[in-house]
């Protein structure tokens, strides 16, 4: 028989699915609306950015009255693990949120003639994000650390764009505005990838009781 | 786990403990060193012998004709069951409180911190009155009873009964504490108070802690030793055993799935 305890523990594993579940959507529509120069799909994800805040707060909720009843060993882990990955998933939408708004803006000016290979690093990250959120329905550590030494990709591939809009600015001083816009959606791509780093090592934290945060021991397998 | 054969820290090594009510074992071998001046706690599901062994830290079997032990007990290095040393020393050295507060009823405040003094040949009025006092102070109750040394100790609140006795306890100047489910039959402030006394103590006195409330021993101890069917399962610092326990049976009794 399950009791209310573990009742609530997979009403949280649901709510967070589900945020994951949007914050995902909303960084695929940011990344179509700024390619696709989609004014209408830019202001959608802005608007849907409350419903990723209001998941951020019921399940801090939801959370807290969890640790009311004082939970222990992976129960306690879990709890503490889930308020952290949501707060990670509201900031990934937030990032959504950003790139969408420099898309919408972009939208309005004509288009910056450089070859910049969005898709790709908005791919990688959000390959991360998805392995990252699998490896926490999954509780699979292993996988979890294979996602952390993949930021360093992500990383150099905006440095990558970083650079190439840099000198298109120097080059075409009147898309300096414009290439700015790409440069913070860029580097909120960036930013999405480090919050599925974040993710993935609270998942190994939940897996291992391992806190992996800042120790340097970020390889595929178990230290 | 703290179980190696010397430890300097430990004021107990228990070594192949082993306790048997007739043939029946309650306690089965086991073996933990009790870290000086720390708090240890014991929790385990009813019946897993967490108290039987405590009562094994100071003699207390020896009560009860069905009862008898096997293995190593010693204190600061003194082996507590040997045939030279008298079990009333090892209880003057091992005080014990009890889940539930049992002041003398006939006797008053003071009478009852004082008892064990007594009883030990001290009769002279300025050290009782001394002890007295530094015993209620180092148990959080003297400015509650200052005032009123001679009422009646049943005239006492449940909580505070139960700061009398381990005021009684100290009194004697024992060098362990040990405490069977102390707080169990307080409300939570008189609770909290134990707690506090308990956090304060540990500054002075090892303490071995039973106690059915994780939270409690998770607040309170610094070690946790999880015993289930008389043997031990898993013994560690307190916050691994409640963050990340090694052994599944642990695992499964902090999180409420058995017990």
């Amino acid at each position: 028989m399950e009791n209310h305890f573990e009742a609530g523990l997979d009403t949280l594993k649901q709510k967070l699915l589900t945020m994951a579940s949007r914050a995902e959507t909303a960084v695929n529509q940011a990344v179509q609306a700024l390619v696709q120069r989609d004014t209408d799909l830019a202001l959608r994800v802005k608007d849907d950015d409350r419903i990723i805040d209001q998941f951020e707060v019921e399940i801090d909720e939801l959370c807290i009255q969890l640790l009311t009843r004082a939970p222990l060993a992976t129960n306690l882990r879990l709890v503490t693990v889930a308020m952290k990955v949501s707060q990670d998933l509201e900031r990934i939408g937030d990032e959504a949120s950003k790139i969408a708004k420099r898309a919408r803006d972009l939208s309005l000016e004509p288009p910056v003639k450089i070859n910049l290979d969005l898709p790709r690093i908005a791919a990688l990250a959000l390959d991360m994000l998805k392995d990252a959120l699998d490896a926490f329905v999954n509780k699979d550590s292993v996988a979890a650390r294979a996602v952390i030494p993949r930021d360093r990709e992500v990383d150099a591939l905006n440095k990558q764009i970083h650079a190439a809009l840099v000198q298109h600015m120097v080059e075409n001083p009147d898309t300096i505005g414009r290439c700015l816009h790409w440069i913070v959606a860029a580097k909120s791509i960036e930013r999405i990838a480090d919050h599925a780093t974040n993710v993935a090592e609270d998942v190994v934290y939940l897996c291992e009781a391992q806190d992996i945060r800042h120790t340097g021991v970020k390889s595929a397998v178990s230290a | 786990m703290a179980t190696t054969e010397t430890n300097s820290d430990a004021a107990l090594i228990v070594r192949n403990l082993s306790v048997f009510f007739g043939e029946r074992a309650a306690v089965k071998n086991v073996s933990l060193d009790v870290k000086a001046k720390a708090v240890t706690a014991i929790i385990g599901p009813s019946g897993c012998g967490k108290s039987t062994f405590l009562r094994a830290l100071n003699r207390m079997h020896e009560l009860n004709p069905e009862a008898h032990m096997e293995g190593e007990i010693k204190l600061f290095g003194d082996d507590i069951y040997s045939r030279d040393v008298e079990p009333v020393v090892v209880r003057r050295r091992v005080g014990m409180v009890f889940q539930k507060s049992n002041p003398f009823p006939t006797m008053s405040i003071s009478e009852n911190v004082t008892v064990g003094l007594r009883l030990n040949g001290v009769r002279e009025k300025k050290i009782l009155n001394e002890r007295t006092e530094q015993s209620l102070r180092m148990s959080a109750l003297w400015d509650e009873v200052k005032d009123r040394l001679h009422a009646p100790a049943i005239s006492l609140s449940g909580g505070q009964q139960q700061r009398l006795c381990i005021a009684r306890a100290l009194a004697v100047q024992p060098e362990v504490l040990l405490m069977d489910e102390p707080a169990s039959a307080l409300d939570p402030l008189a609770t909290a108070k134990i707690e506090e006394l308990i956090l304060q103590l540990k500054n002075d006195y090892t303490i071995v802690i039973v106690t059915h409330n994780m939270q409690q021993a998770a607040r309170v101890s610094d070690f946790t030793a999880f015993f289930y069917i008389g043997e031990l399962v898993e013994f560690d610092a307190t916050g691994k055993i409640f963050t990340s326990p090694s052994k599944k049976q642990t695992e499964d009794y902090v999180t409420g799935r058995f017990g």
